[in-house]
């Protein structure tokens, strides 16, 4: 196993590369920390206690030290904006976040992987060259703008979206908070209501989150169908007297399936950076509001604590998709 | 030679590939026939060989345009049936046996699966009798542990057994046809002589014909009972095997003088000279 | 095969067939060539002259906004906000009465701005950190990569949110923050090229020749590097595009009354439902800006890295 443990050892070493970046952001700031945390009208005794318990006057090593000890134990900091910790407010928000990632890429795998499938087979056609375009715009439309436009259209002047938040008002808080995930805490509670009416929210943020994941992984599927439908084991499944939709489905598909799960974890990744501008469009209570939030207000400590978690969040994606690649290629076992 | 009907009648068959400088001619009117005996097609690398066995499947790589008088087995015309009716034909009637089971067979399914589907595909049996008779297949091309086989992937068994394999798949319909092309010049040449006495001795007890594909004169000399020898798309010579020493056509003699023997007394082995007059033949 | 006899031929068939020929008698006859092919493959895509049409566009509006611009773009109206597109103001007015159209032709500027800075700087850093990396090899080359990869491991929007969370909003620190989270993918890709080169022969024979590694690095990788690097670069261009104005959109880029188009966005938000093209306009032009990167990025691919 010493590929498993030296893969774990370099994971390890980057997020503590990741601290050291957010631990420096943080130094950078050219706001006081001690003001931050009492205010500027102290005596100089007070201010020199606050610097000492907040480890100012160690060297820069120990106060990394220091940093990341606090951050393994889960201490971000107290959040300046809501006088908790960071680390609170942060699980709290995290799963509307989760929850709109989530929809977004099953809407990508749904519409993506098909759509890539009909462009690599019809190649050169009407429909490849649809999905070509469809991809190029994907790839060029700020996402937040994409988002005013589809409130305009189909909420303002069509009608059939819901307003900003994550329930109709009067649901809110009816549903208790298991998971936080409202539409699973709806199913778990049997309130079938307040299941629809979230995923009715739920449907134009993912929709216009889910189209930057469809033309990420059909591009992809394209790409690597088209390198599939090239090699000897298709000819060899069409001499056999398949049928061209099993050639397709069952032959090609299946040796893109590992490779395309790393494509997916991918897009899950950046769909979490996309999330940021997205949850502000549509008021949508998660991580990436509350960082903006918490930007807009100065308050480093949740800024940072929520870069770190996204952070890690990314590293943990990225070695998934490492690790589901060896487990599921049975050429890698 | 057979006293019954043939089994596939070719003639005219013309391959040609349209290129962004012009079109390219693959194979330029070739016309035989197979009946219940092993052909031999032999040629070099361009000659046209390898799209004359795919394009009586219909398996030509697009853009390739593949016309003919006639393309008929057993009395139907393969060129204008339906991709439903092919398919039909396809591993029922006629099979084929590629070169490299390294690529030919799929890596993410398992052995057994493979040729379980193989049979599945053309008749109603259920995943048990799919797997009973892929075994006994397994057996049949001699290998000698069919159940532990089964469940492999291709990547974990060496190139003879994927081409013995590979032999089993295609043969688990029982075709009456077998196109194999180029079967054994991915494999050692120990193992070569193998996998071809494996594919003899099934194709003669089923009464099958054969179609073997080849580069290599002395081996399918020594195999089939006719041969064909293809130069730039054409055939250049139709012969029997144990009447190859009196072929007539300069490419052919040119081939044969430069084959090494036991008993040469020549210092040196003579060159083939390639005439342009050929290519027009 | 035609033997070249005019090496020096003037007029026009004589200079195209001087370009196209296939015995060229000096370098620079065969480096022009090249170009010349390399153009001609460009040419013939029409899409990638789209592309590079409105990249031409953008910099052309951005030099001549003051001339084009039918107003000022600060100038407030407050008598005239909120107006629909009309003769008078063709995009229309913003909620100060500005017009729109001029605000969007001075903010090509700041769009230019930011593009050209981040490319000069952001690929220069990750070409030279890629090539010592991959040059050097060793604990050089692991430290170097271990930090790309830290790099890498932030989304890049929040890497540059953060970092202008700690310096403090405005265009300079944007650029800055957008050029510190861009140049880790350069400096994997000249790493990569770098590797692959070093162990080629003419290497070799150059470092024979008793080159130093500081000679070869500058003179013979980062050329090699190029090519794939130029590639890179443009169709990254959009991302930067899109990242700028998503900052400018949370309020971190330029501050007000500058007219950087993600900000423009953000003060129309709030009147999208009634007066939509306010927030609209803004857009638009990021997307077709964007888009004509992204045309251009490709087509240069074809034509300079077609494998890639």
């Amino acid at each position: 196993m010493v590929r498993g443990t030296s893969l774990l050892v370099s994971v390890a070493l980057t997020f503590l590369g990741l601290l050291l970046v957010t631990f420096l952001i943080g130094r950078v700031v050219p706001i006081d920390p001690v003001i931050a945390v009492v205010g500027d009208r102290v005596s100089a005794d007070t201010y020199a206690r606050v610097r000492q318990e907040l480890g100012l006057d160690l060297p820069l090593w120990q106060q990394f030290l220091r940093y990341v000890g606090d951050v393994l134990q889960g201490d971000f900091g107290t959040s300046v904006l809501t006088s908790r910790p960071v680390l609170e407010d942060i699980l709290r928000v995290f799963p509307a976040t989760l929850e709109l990632a989530t929809a977004a890429v099953v809407i990508g795998v749904v519409l993506g992987v098909p759509a890539g499938v009909l462009a690599a087979v019809n190649r050169g056609r009407w429909p490849d060259h649809l999905i070509r375009v469809v991809g190029l715009i994907g790839h060029s439309i700020p996402i937040f703008w994409l988002g005013l436009m589809a409130l305009l259209i189909f909420y303002a002047r069509l009608e059939i979206a819901p307003g900003p938040g994550r329930v109709d008002v009067f649901y809110e808080g009816l549903v208790d908070p298991v998971t936080g995930i409202i539409t699973i805490d709806a199913l778990l509670a049997g309130e079938t209501e307040v299941f629809w009416n979230a995923l009715y929210h739920l449907m134009l943020p993912a929709g216009i989150l889910g189209l930057f994941s469809v033309a990420y992984i059909a591009r992809m599927t394209r790409s690597f169908m088209l390198d599939q439908l090239r090699q000897e084991y298709i000819t060899t499944a069409r001499v056999k007297g398949l049928s061209e939709t099993r050639v397709i489905w069952r032959h090609a598909l299946g040796n893109i399936a590992v490779p395309l799960t790393t494509v997916v974890a991918l897009s899950y990744a950046s769909l979490l950076e996309g999330s940021v501008l997205t949850e502000t469009v549509f008021a949508w209570p998660g991580l990436g509001l509350y960082i903006t939030n918490s930007l807009l207000s100065a308050d480093m400590n949740a800024v940072l604590g929520g870069t770190l978690v996204v952070g890690a969040v990314f590293i943990g994606l990225n070695l998934l998709s490492d690790l589901l690649y060896r487990l599921l290629d049975p050429r890698a076992r | 030679m057979t006293n019954e009907k043939p089994l596939l009648e070719v003639e005219n068959l013309r391959i040609s590939f349209p290129t962004r400088t012009g079109v390219t001619q693959a194979v330029r009117g070739v016309s035989f026939s197979v009946g219940r005996e092993k052909l031999g097609i032999v040629g070099e690398s361009g000659s046209g060989k390898s799209m004359t066995g795919r394009a009586i499947l219909r398996l030509v790589p697009s853009p390739g345009v593949v016309t003919a008088d006639k393309v008929s087995f057993q009395g139907e015309d393969l060129l204008t049936a339906s991709e439903k009716r092919l398919r039909d034909i396809r591993g029922r009637r006629i099979s084929m046996v590629m070169q490299d089971p390294k690529f030919s067979l799929n890596p993410v399914m398992t052995i057994g699966a493979q040729i379980a589907e193989a049979y599945r595909v053309h008749s109603s049996a259920g995943k048990a009798e799919a797997r009973r008779r892929a075994l006994e297949m397994l057996e049949a091309v001699r290998i000698r542990n069919p159940e532990r086989v089964y469940g492999l992937y291709p990547h974990e068994v060496s190139g003879g057994m994927g081409q013995r394999i590979m032999i089993a798949m295609m043969l688990i319909p029982n075709p009456d046809l077998l196109i194999a092309d180029e079967p054994t010049s991915a494999l050692d040449v120990t193992v070569q002589m193998q996998v071809l006495a494996i594919m003899d001795e099934l194709c003669s007890k089923r009464g099958m014909g054969m179609i073997f594909v080849s580069h290599d004169l002395n081996l399918v000399a020594s195999f089939c009972d006719r041969i064909l020898i293809m130069y730039a798309g054409r055939v250049v010579e139709t012969c029997r095997a144990s009447e190859l020493h009196e072929a007539k056509h300069p490419y052919t003699r040119g081939l044969l003088d430069s084959l090494p023997r036991l008993d040469d007394t020549r210092p040196e082995l003579p060159v083939l000279t390639r005439d342009p007059a050929w290519l027009e033949g | 095969m035609t033997v070249q006899t005019h090496s020096n031929a003037a007029g026009d068939g004589g200079l195209r067939a001087w370009l196209t020929t296939e015995t060229p008698l000096s370098r620079r006859q065969a480096r022009l060539g090249r170009a010349y092919l390399g153009w001609l493959t460009f040419t013939r895509n029409k899409l990638a002259m789209i592309g590079l049409g409105i990249v031409l566009l953008l910099v052309v509006m951005a030099a001549l906004a003051p001339w084009l611009a039918p107003y000022d773009p600060y100038t407030q109206d407050l008598s005239n906000r909120l107006m629909p597109p009309s003769a008078a103001n063709w995009l229309g007015t913003d909620a100060f009465g500005r017009d729109i159209l001029s605000r969007i032709l001075y903010g090509s500027r700041l769009t230019l701005m930011i593009v050209a800075l981040v490319a000069v700087t952001a690929p220069v850093a990750g070409l030279l950190i890629g090539t010592v990396a991959g040059y050097l090899g060793g604990w050089v080359d692991t430290v170097l990569m271990r930090v790309t990869d830290i790099f890498l491991a932030f989304p890049k929007l929040i890497l540059a949110l953060a970092f202008v969370s700690a310096l403090g909003p405005g265009i300079e620190n944007a650029i800055i923050a957008i050029a510190i989270t861009s140049w880790p993918p350069y400096a994997r890709i000249a790493r990569a090229e770098t590797i692959t080169i070093r162990k080629s022969d003419f290497i070799n024979a150059v470092r024979l020749q008793g080159a130093s590694k500081v000679r070869i690095i500058l003179g013979h990788v980062v050329p090699l590097c190029s090519s794939s690097l130029i590639v890179r670069v443009t169709l990254d261009m959009a991302g930067i595009i899109l990242t700028a104005a998503g900052l400018g959109f949370l309020g971190l880029g330029a501050q007000p009354p500058a007219p950087e188009w993600g900000a423009m966005i953000a003060t129309g938000r709030q009147y999208v439902l009634e007066q939509w093209w306010v927030a609209t306009m803004p857009g638009i032009a990021i997307f077709v800006v964007s888009l004509g990167f992204n045309l251009l990025g490709d087509g240069l691919r074809d034509v300079l890295d077609p494998k890639g």
